[in-house]
C-alpha cells in the first residue's frame, strides 16, 4: 500500500495503464489518506471515483487529483475559503477541471485556501488554517495552501491551484513541491471564482517536474467560454534534459538581494542551486529588472481594484449567504456582504474601491498599469541577454502561524519575487532546493511568454542534480 | 491617514457595513498600504502606456448565434430566495426601500 502512495503521479499514470497497478485501488489507497487528513489541508473528499469506473486507457491513467476550493465542480461544494459560498454547489464544472478529468484524473478532493485566493499563508480560509506537513506550526503558504499541503503530505498524488501573485509558486516552496505559474491565458479561467482576471491563472503543483509537465499538457488550450485564452502553441513534452549547457541564467538584484529582504538561509540556498546550475553548463550574471521592486505597489493596487469589481456578485441575491432578508435592498447587500466576507478580503475591496473611485482612479489605478508596462519591458530586455530569470521563489521559508497576521503589509511581502511574473503575464515554475533549518526553500525560473516547455525542462536537469527529498513531509 | 469619513464612503461604495473597532482598523491599516504603494507616484511615467492586456490578442469575438443557456431551474437551484409568480420564476429580492443619498 504505501508503496502505491510513494509513486510519482507520472510512474502511477503509467503502472495504471501497463496493467501494474488498479487505478481503482489508487484512488481508494488516497481517499482513506485524504480522509485522515489532519492538516485541515481538504475542505471535500470524494466519496469515490465518479461513475465511469477506472480510466486505464487514459493519459491521466485515473490518478486522482485534488482541486483547489475556488474551481467550480457541478454539484460539489465549491467554496473559495468564503463563508459567503458556504455549501455552494455550482451548476457546471470549470473548463480546467473538466478537460483533467477527461484526461483521467479524476476528483479526489476539494483543498482549503486563503478566502478567495487572497493570502500567502492561508491563515484567510473562513474554514480555518492548513498546517505546513514539514512544521504544523508553520503556515503551508498561500493561497492554494491546501493544495500544496495536501501534496507535500502525500494525502493526493497532484494538485491542481491558481496564481494570480504567487499563490502556486510561493505556498510550493514552503512544503518543498514544484509549482507552476503558466503563461496568462495558456490556460482557460472558466469556472475559476475570479480574484484579480487579468492575472489569474491555473497550475500544477505537484511532487516533481515530470508530474508537473504531465498535469500542464492537458490543462492548457483556448476555451470559447473565456476569451482571454489562447491556443497554446505546440504540445508540452515530458521533460528530459540532462544538462544546462548554453543555458543563461540572469539574477536580478532587485529581487535576489538583500532588496527583497531575502533570509539569509534562503539566500544560501538559492546560491548553491546557482552554483549547481553552473556545473550543469548554465552560464549565471546579474541582470537588472529596474521596476521590479514597484511591483509589489503596482500589484496591490491592481489586484484589489479587480477583486472590488468581481466579488460585487456576492450580493446575496443568486447564491451564497443571505442576511437579514426583510430588510431593503440595500441594507440587504450590506448585512451579507459584511457578515459573508472575512477581514481580508473586506481590506482588499475596500482597498481596490477607493483606488477605483473617483478622482483617485488615474493616480492610483491609471499609474499602477503603467508600472506594469515598465516591469513587462524589463523582461523583454532581460531575456534579449538571457534565457530565464531565477529568485528565490519567496524571501524566507515557511512562518509560524499567527506572525503575519497582525501585519497586513508584512504579509503582502510574501509576494515581493513572485508578483512581477504575473504582471507581465509570462511563465515561471518554483522547484524545491533544498532545506534551511529544517523548512524547503524554493527556487524559481521565469521564462518568456509560452516557455513553458524550455522552462520544465531546465527546472528538470536542475531537479535532479539537486535531488531534493521531500519524505520526511509525508504522513 | 485616511479619516473616518473616507473610509465610511469608501465603505458605502463597497456595500459594506463596518463596524466601530472595523473602521479604526481599516484606517490605520489602508493607511499603511496606502503610503507604501504611493511610492509608484513619484516614478517617471510620462508617455508610458498602461498595460490593458498582457498577451497580445485579437480575433476573439464569437459569432452572435443563440445557443442553450443554463435551465431556469438549475440556474435557481442555489438562489437564497428563489420565487415563483404569474410572470415566471426568478430571484426573490427584497424591497429596494428608500433611496440612498
Amino acid at each position: 500500500m504505501s508503496e502505491l502512495l510513494d509513486l510519482p503521479a507520472a510512474s502511477a499514470a503509467a503502472a495504471v495503464r501497463s496493467g501494474e497497478i488498479e487505478a481503482r485501488e489508487l484512488f481508494d489507497a488516497y481517499r482513506e489518506r485524504a480522509e485522515q487528513d489532519e492538516l485541515n489541508a481538504f475542505t471535500w473528499v470524494a466519496e469515490g471515483p465518479p461513475a465511469g469506473g477506472d480510466q486505464p486507457d487514459t493519459p491521466l491513467g485515473g490518478v486522482p487529483l485534488a482541486v483547489k476550493d475556488l474551481f467550480c465542480t457541478e454539484g460539489i461544494p465549491s467554496q473559495a475559503g468564503s463563508r459567503i459560498l458556504e455549501g455552494y454547489r455550482p451548476p457546471y464544472t470549470a473548463t480546467v477541471v473538466a478537460k483533467l478529468n477527461q484526461a483521467g484524473a479524476p476528483l479526489l478532493g476539494k483543498t482549503n485556501q486563503d478566502e478567495f485566493a487572497m493570502g500567502s499563508s492561508n491563515e484567510n480560509s473562513g474554514f480555518g488554517p492548513v498546517l505546513n506537513p514539514w512544521d504544523r506550526t508553520r503556515v503551508p503558504g498561500g493561497s492554494s495552501g491546501g493544495s500544496a499541503a495536501a501534496v507535500a503530505a502525500g494525502l493526493a498524488p497532484w494538485a491542481i491551484g491558481t496564481d494570480t501573485g504567487g499563490s502556486i509558486r510561493q505556498p510550493a516552496a514552503l512544503c518543498g513541491i514544484v509549482g507552476m505559474k503558466p503563461t496568462y491565458g495558456a490556460c482557460s479561467r472558466y469556472g475559476m471564482i475570479a480574484f484579480a482576471s487579468s492575472l489569474d491563472q491555473a497550475g500544477p503543483l505537484t511532487r516533481d517536474v515530470t508530474d508537473a509537465a504531465l498535469l500542464l499538457r492537458h490543462m492548457v488550450g483556448r476555451d470559447t467560454c473565456d476569451s482571454t485564452s489562447l491556443e497554446f502553441p505546440g504540445e508540452i513534452e515530458p521533460p528530459s534534459a540532462e544538462s544546462l549547457q548554453g543555458i543563461r541564467l540572469g539574477v536580478p538584484e532587485e529581487l535576489a538581494g538583500s532588496e527583497g529582504g531575502v533570509e539569509a538561509g534562503v539566500r544560501e540556498q538559492f546560491d548553491r542551486t546557482l552554483k549547481l546550475a553552473e556545473e550543469l553548463g548554465a552560464s549565471v550574471e546579474p541582470c537588472r529588472l529596474r521596476h521590479a521592486p514597484h511591483a509589489l505597489s503596482a500589484y496591490y493596487l491592481i489586484a484589489p481594484a479587480e477583486a472590488s469589481a468581481n466579488l460585487a456578485r456576492f450580493d446575496g441575491v443568486r447564491y451564497g449567504l443571505r442576511v437579514d432578508g426583510s430588510s431593503d435592498l440595500i441594507t440587504m447587500y450590506n448585512r451579507t456582504r459584511s457578515a459573508g466576507f472575512g477581514a481580508e478580503v473586506k481590506r482588499r475591496i475596500m482597498l481596490g474601491t477607493y483606488a477605483l473611485s473617483s478622482g483617485y482612479y488615474e493616480a492610483y489605478y491609471g499609474t499602477a498599469q503603467k508600472v506594469r508596462t515598465k516591469i513587462s519591458e524589463d523582461f523583454r530586455d532581460a531575456f534579449e541577454a538571457f534565457d530565464f530569470i531565477v529568485t528565490p521563489t519567496s524571501p524566507w521559508a515557511a512562518f509560524e502561524l499567527g506572525a503575519k497576521t497582525d501585519d497586513p503589509l508584512a504579509m503582502y511581502l510574501n509576494d515581493f519575487c513572485t508578483v512581477p511574473m504575473s504582471l507581465a503575464g509570462i511563465p515561471a515554475i518554483s522547484i524545491p532546493c533544498g532545506l534551511s533549518d529544517g523548512l524547503p526553500v524554493g527556487f524559481q525560473l521565469a521564462g518568456p511568454a509560452f516557455s513553458e516547455g524550455r522552462l520544465l525542462d531546465a527546472a528538470y536537469a536542475l531537479e535532479s542534480a539537486i535531488g531534493f527529498d521531500g519524505n520526511a513531509a509525508r504522513v | 491617514m485616511l479619516e473616518r469619513a473616507q473610509v465610511l464612503h469608501v465603505a458605502r461604495l463597497a456595500r459594506l457595513e463596518l463596524s466601530e473597532p472595523e473602521v479604526e482598523r481599516m484606517a490605520a491599516e489602508l493607511s499603511k498600504v496606502l503610503d507604501h504603494v504611493e511610492k509608484i507616484r513619484e516614478l517617471d511615467l510620462e508617455g508610458v502606456p498602461p498595460t490593458s492586456h498582457v498577451i497580445d490578442v485579437a480575433g476573439v469575438l464569437r459569432a452572435d448565434e443563440p445557443r442553450p443557456c443554463l435551465p431556469v431551474e438549475i440556474a435557481l437551484e442555489q438562489a437564497p430566495e428563489p420565487v415563483e409568480t404569474p410572470a415566471g420564476k426568478g430571484f426573490g429580492v427584497p424591497t429596494p426601500g428608500p433611496s440612498e443619498a
